[in-house]
């Protein structure tokens, strides 16, 4: 009984670290219609930026955040008014060399800038340590990486659902062509969830990083992972992308706990059982 | 509408310049491999290696380029070969050349159903996150079923005979590379007269409209499939041959960057052609040997500068853009 609560408390933790930065791919996914490679590696730049900002500069852990997620998105407009503007409407095969080619060029620049080692990011004094929950103990960041991604589960649904903002979101979703036609401004939808996006990426990264830990492969490594997520959930569906992440983080957590030497084996086969059942993903609409 | 064009453009075109486009392809094969025996004979294994990653790209210009199935777990076909042809040498001491490369290819193809039943289920994103599972499955298996494949450690062991019992492997390469220029001259004239037949012909109407395809009473999913295990076949000739001249078989053979520089390769090159996947092939490798050696993470920069480079400015890769340049020297820019 002990191990199926710890299992869950760690699929739990990881599951949401997953969440907070495969939604903002999902969500640009089913609006854009671009598959994007390169999300991992904006996760990982925010990684980077935190680390130099609360390592090196020796600043606060809350200012490292902030600072990763605001300095991420200025990195990302430029490449998105320049490079992702050329691949909307473009075919798959396109979208995935351009996308890959921004992936491999980011994990060189971040190698030749900070070295290849693994960088940690030092947390701040309230985030160290551990609570007691009874049938065990638990890092509180593991606790604040959940918080988090209720927090963002939450007010991504009451920004989508409840705002007008949303509103235009959702129509541009559906129907990009009718949207516009109806005086929906839907390049800067396109662009503000593109920034939210990658902003969520910077942010998972940082209070992800004890999981994910950041390293100059990141991008390539997890990548997987953040497209898989988004496949077997459904693009641009919120509670399809939290399902997703809460099973397949059940899954991961499970497999490595009761067989660690078959590593991601089922992790895989899960993968792909479930893409074959469900070829839209979980909470896929039909097209 | 461009599918009836093309095919009008490819039946108007008298069988026998077809032909001879052919004999030109395999004099053009045989002259650089003969270059590149007579400039780099210090090198040739790096030559043989480019000669067995050549038959992994054509194997997935076949599926992409004519099909329109992008993927990027096509290593997994091209491992398998390596794999069966290493495991028939080290493990049953079946040591004929000949045997482990029909060993490959019978693996590689039925690697490729495999992977065709499972890809064909779905489109776009799931599908090519399915082909990103399979690869990571195939390099899970092949890591743990360590008895069988080595694990991490890699295969070796595999010692093969002299070819025809005449033509002994060396030290140098000599014998590997020939049999590799060998099997790849086989293999390209066996895919020119498929890509030109009418089935190759169905796989190009696929791509451009599957549902039209359906309307003319063919099933696309069938003939999809039959292109993988071709495919497949190609794939594991190039492994068994990797797997017969290095005389080891790595874990890097199934990995998802062997899948992705082969997609890179295809796409430099230009998909949708043989000689394409042959050209970016070639420039690719020689060009990552020369970088590579180096510094490996400006390579990597590199890769991702060239291919967004590619995408932006030159979207039929190298040989496509030149072949377009020297036909059609007025419509360059079309």
């Amino acid at each position: 009984m002990q191990t199926v609560f710890s299992i869950a408390i760690d699929a739990l933790a990881y599951g949401m670290v997953l969440f907070v930065i495969s939604i903002g791919l999902s969500v640009t996914m089913g609006l854009m219609r671009v598959v994007n490679l390169a999300h991992g590696a904006f996760a990982m730049i925010g990684g980077y930026i935190a680390s130099y900002v609360a390592r090196d500069l020796g600043l606060g852990y809350a200012l490292a955040v902030i600072a990763a997620v605001v300095i991420t998105i200025f990195i990302a407009i430029p490449i998105e008014r320049l490079l992702y503007r050329r691949i909307y409407g473009q075919p798959e095969l396109t979208q995935v060399l351009m996308t890959i080619g921004i992936t491999f060029c980011i994990i060189g620049i971040a190698n030749y800038a900070m070295g290849p080692t693994l960088k940690t990011i030092p947390l701040a004094a309230p985030l160290r340590g551990s609570v007691d929950l009874g049938f065990r103990t638990i890092s509180i960041h593991r606790l604040f990486a959940i918080i988090c991604g209720l927090a963002v589960a939450l007010g991504l649904w009451f920004a989508i659902e409840k705002t007008s903002f949303g509103v235009k979101l959702r129509a541009s979703v559906d129907n990009a062509a009718m949207a516009a036609a109806l005086g929906v401004r839907t390049e800067i939808v396109y662009a503000i969830s593109f920034a939210v996006a990658v902003g969520l990426a910077a942010f998972g990264g940082v209070v992800g990083a004890e999981l994910l830990p950041v390293e100059p492969y990141y991008a390539l490594r997890y990548m997987v992972t953040f497209l898989v997520v988004v496949s077997v959930g459904g693009a641009g569906s919120i509670p399809g992308a939290l399902i997703a992440c809460l099973l397949l983080g059940a899954i991961d957590t499970t497999g490595r706990y009761l067989m660690p030497e078959f590593g991601e084996f089922f992790f895989y086969l899960a993968v792909i059982a479930i893409i074959c059942v469900f070829p839209r993903g979980l909470a896929g609409r039909i097209k | 509408m461009t599918l009836a064009v093309n095919t009008q453009t490819i039946l108007s075109r008298p069988r026998g310049r077809s032909f001879r486009r052919d004999l030109m392809g395999v004099a053009v094969i045989a002259v650089f491999a003969a270059a590149g025996y007579i400039l780099f004979p210090d090198n040739l294994a790096l030559l043989t290696r480019i000669l067995s990653v050549a038959l992994l790209v054509l194997a997935l210009d076949l599926v992409t380029g004519y099909c329109g199935v992008a993927t990027l777990g096509h290593a997994a076909l091209f491992g398998s070969g390596a794999y069966a042809a290493g495991i028939l040498s080290a493990h049953y001491g079946i040591n004929d050349p000949l045997l482990m490369t029909l060993g490959g290819i019978v693996a590689g193809a039925v690697a490729g159903l495999l992977c065709a039943v499972i890809m064909l289920r779905a489109h776009g994103l799931p599908q090519l996150v399915l082909s990103i599972a399979l690869i990571y499955l195939f390099h899970e298996l092949a890591n743990k079923t360590s008895s069988w494949t080595g694990g991490s450690d890699g295969l070796s062991g595999i010692m093969p005979d002299p070819v025809f019992g005449l033509y002994e492997f060396d030290l140098f390469g000599h014998t590997a590379y020939f049999f590799g220029v060998a099997l790849l001259l086989i293999a390209f004239v066996l895919l020119r007269l498929v890509v030109r037949s009418p089935f190759g012909m169905l796989c190009r109407g696929i791509k451009e409209d599957p549902l039209r395809i359906r309307a003319l009473g063919a099933s696309p999913n069938a003939a999809l499939a039959k292109m993988y295990v071709i495919s497949g076949a190609v794939a594991g000739t190039g492994g068994a041959l990797s797997a017969i001249s290095t005389q080891v078989v790595a874990l890097d053979a199934l990995s998802f960057t062997q899948s992705a520089e082969a997609l890179v390769m295809l796409v430099l090159g230009g998909t949708g052609s043989l000689f394409g996947a042959l050209a970016g092939t070639l420039i690719f490798m020689l060009f990552e040997d020369y970088v590579s050696a180096a510094n490996p993470f400006h390579w990597l920069t590199m890769v991702g500068a060239l291919l967004i480079a590619v995408v932006l400015f030159a979207p039929k890769g190298i040989y496509g853009t030149a072949a377009a340049y020297f036909t059609r020297p007025g419509k360059a820019n079309r």
